[in-house]
């Protein structure tokens, strides 16, 4: 696939040694490398990118900063429009989206926008902090003023946090409600430091912190306080729900109950948000013996396979039942993938598992698959081949197939309609079905990108505040 | 918030602690857990709320000294702060009118015993209560039951206090009476929860039972706590924790809280130093 990748190589750890630790992967580009690639934009009159972007960050603007070499007022622009470019520059897949638009990608040589992104941030965080001034050219409310309304924010993810971000900056009191003793939510618990170094995470959190978002930690909306008791009893204006799709889907084959099968939740969570991968240091476990299967074919499964992998186990295979073509999780995962030595089975599923005695899965048995008529997601069904079953010897399997809706809120809010697979129905601007509460992110769309639920969070805080408005006058 | 306001030793390893949580001690119902950590690098545990006031705004949680983080916790003294506490979890115990009901906690099960079996003597039941433990020093909360209950039948294995034998003996006598049994709820060790779950399934006495599988979030996030009920993969936090002990896949259930044993054991012996923090 052609890309800007190949006109601009961002250095990288070196893979016999980065499988072997969990510091990031990607190093950055030299500020040579970011003012030549800025040269090479076009700075189109109608700039294309802009429309690939779901928060319509001005890019060619920033480009031309950093062509410039004004760094930090490149960076000033792309934090106009999104809260967390250091992020964003490293897990959106800018090859859909930005890129894709690119007029140069026609020609094969999209311009490195993401790259160019993450040097943006990255340069702004570095150099704001050696002046202790952390965060101080980001975002100062710009207007607290009379508005004193108090918005609740439930979940700390992507989502949650620009929507925060964006009320707080109008004026509003916003608390952000976070299940998890730390929050971020998958930015923390999903995604690996080597692909997203969680003091990058800290610093946006603290950075919101300043802002005068209120944070509380700990706590579980629909246990420790339903969505309607925030509104009528806490006097909040507006609630927004931001809850992710965290409810892990198996495959409901047999054996899959068996020990050291995990969900990727299971497992991500372990490793990245309880760091098991310092395990005896920490205190959280995670057992994965010599040989790991993970099944699937997404970005989780690749953070899967490649954590996996770093906590010192001899082979890990991805089990995922189309070819690579039609794999969701980026080019650049999977080529880390496989330079780390992920061992790929393609066009193969398991069918069930067996254990021994004491219930510890010991083989997968898998089918191989062929690729048939295209489904409704339009790529090519796999249809499994008769008679071509085959085991493979495993200690433990991590289970990468998606993820379902979490009920826990729906269930507990009276009046909130869902959908039939229980994501909260809303309408094009985020209003769900019930008065003065909003939802966003993958809660509403199911699994999709750190920057589609950033986008639903932006569009959201501008709902909340017109209707707020509108309300007052 | 999460300050110790009263340590007490019930027996040698358990301890009650009150602390202090409004938020969680109105919210909580009988029957819901918390999950807590200790200290920056420790594990999330699970723990069932044994008490709370709303009006003083505590919370009461009582805990075996077994595994490091129960370990560290029980190192914690009056004043002291848990780091971390997410509650209230779970579903809280269905509460009916049932008529005459039996509720059993073996060990410190008991402990989540006496939130359900205070709700269901307000709720009206006839409460027999059903309390084992290996030996009279392991036997907690007798007095506090005992307020609570309409009968109180204590077992132990060896026989130190009340009847020698098993809650189920004590319960198959109880069947044996001519007075019908109507409800069962059992929390306890696995095999204790399994045991009751048989004897009252010959006798079609509807049984629930309160599991306790290793979590992680408690909020359906991982699937670690899932288990096999009716045949159906189930998540215990937020499917649970209780479910019909008629159905419930226990060997299972066993089994899965097998699979970190090994690795207690290093953590045990890694959380010397932590402890002089």
């Amino acid at each position: 696939m052609p890309g800007p990748k190949e006109i601009i190589y961002m250095p990288a750890q070196d893979p016999e040694k980065r499988k072997k630790n969990f510091d990031e992967v990607a190093l950055g580009l030299s500020e040579e490398q970011a003012v030549s690639e800025a040269q090479r934009c076009l700075n189109c009159k109608k700039p294309l990118c802009m429309q690939g972007c779901p928060v319509g960050i001005s890019i060619p603007e920033f480009i031309m900063l950093i062509k410039e070499r004004k760094f930090l007022e490149a960076a000033r622009v792309i934090k106009k429009e999104n809260l967390l470019p250091a992020i964003c520059g490293r897990v959106c897949p800018q090859e859909d989206q930005c890129e894709k638009a690119c007029v140069l990608d026609r020609t094969g040589k999209a311009i490195a926008i993401g790259y160019l992104e993450r040097f943006a941030a990255d340069y702004e965080m570095k150099n704001s902090q050696h002046k202790k001034e952390k965060g101080a050219i980001s975002h100062q409310p710009s207007a607290i003023s009379s508005q004193q309304c108090k918005i609740a924010v439930i979940g700390s993810g992507p989502s949650g946090l620009t929507c925060a971000s964006e009320l707080r900056k109008k004026g509003y009191q916003v608390t952000l409600f976070e299940a998890f003793h730390k929050p971020g939510g998958v930015l923390m618990y999903g995604i690996p430091s080597f692909r997203l170094p969680k003091e990058i995470v800290k610093y946006e959190i603290d950075n919101l912190r300043k802002m005068g978002v209120e944070i509380k930690v700990n706590s579980v909306i629909g246990r420790l306080k339903t969505v309607d008791q925030l509104i009528k009893d806490e006097g909040y204006s507006a609630v927004y729900i931001a809850t992710g799709a965290g409810h892990p889907v198996f495959m409901g084959i047999v054996g899959e109950e068996l020990n050291y099968i995990y969900s990727s939740n299971e497992f991500l969570t372990r490793c990245n948000l309880m760091e098991a991968y310092k395990f005896p240091e920490t205190d959280t476990p995670i057992v994965l013996g010599k040989r790991v299967a993970v099944i699937g074919g997404g970005n989780t499964a690749m953070d899967s396979a490649r954590c996996a992998l770093r906590m010192g186990t001899e082979k890990v295979y991805c089990v995922y039942r189309r070819s690579e073509k039609e794999m969701p999780a980026r080019v650049e995962e999977i080529e880390h993938a496989k330079e780390e030595g992920i061992e790929f089975m393609f066009l193969t599923a398991p069918v069930r598992y067996t254990g021994d005695e004491d219930n510890n899965v010991k083989k997968a048995v898998c089918i191989k698959m062929e690729l048939g008529e295209p489904d409704a997601s339009g790529r090519r069904r796999p249809v499994p081949i008769e008679g071509s079953e085959f085991e493979i010897e495993v200690d433990s399997v991590i289970v990468a197939i998606g993820t379902n809706a979490n009920p826990l809120i729906s269930d507990t809010t009276d009046n909130l309609e869902v959908n039939k697979w229980g994501y909260i129905t809303t309408d094009e601007e985020g209003r769900t079905t019930k008065k003065q509460v909003y939802a966003g992110g993958d809660i509403v769309t199911g699994s999709a990108t750190v920057i589609e639920a950033m986008g639903a969070g932006k569009k959201a805080a501008h709902i909340i505040d017109k209707d707020l408005c509108r309300d007052r006058s | 918030m999460n300050k110790i306001i009263s340590k007490r030793k019930l027996s040698e390893g358990i301890y009650r602690y009150t602390f202090e949580n409004k938020e969680l001690a109105i919210a909580r119902k009988p029957g819901q857990f918390l999950i807590l950590r200790v200290h920056d690098k420790g594990e999330r545990i699970p723990l069932t709320i044994m008490d709370s006031d709303s009006e003083k705004g505590t919370v009461d949680i009582i805990f075996q000294a077994v595994g490091k983080t129960t370990n560290l916790l029980s190192d914690l003294n009056e004043g002291d702060r848990i780091l971390d506490v997410a509650g209230p979890l779970g579903n809280p115990t269905l509460i009916e009118n049932f008529g005459r009901c039996v509720a059993i906690g073996g060990g410190v099960g008991t402990a989540v015993l006496f939130p359900v079996l205070k709700a269901l003597k307000e709720a009206g039941n006839y409460v027999i209560a059903i309390i084992g433990a290996r030996d009279k020093d392991t036997l907690i909360l007798i007095d506090e039951v005992k307020a609570i209950s309409d009968e109180l039948v204590i077992t132990t294995d060896d026989g130190s206090a009340g009847t020698k034998g098993f809650v189920t003996d004590a319960l198959n006598q109880l069947i044996g009476r001519d007075d019908k049994i109507d409800y069962v709820y059992a929390v306890g060790p696995v095999v204790m929860m399994k045991n009751t779950a048989v004897l009252t399934k010959e006798h079609n006495i509807k049984t629930e039972v309160s599991l306790n599988p290793i979590m992680v979030d408690g909020t359906g996030m991982c699937g670690s706590c899932r288990c096999m009920v009716d045949g159906k993969e189930r998540f215990a936090c937020i499917h649970g924790p209780d479910f019909d002990g008629h159905k419930v896949d226990f060997n299972l259930l066993t089994q899965r809280l097998k699979m970190f044993e090994g690795r207690e054991q290093e953590s045990m012996s890694c959380g010397c130093e932590k402890k002089e923090e």
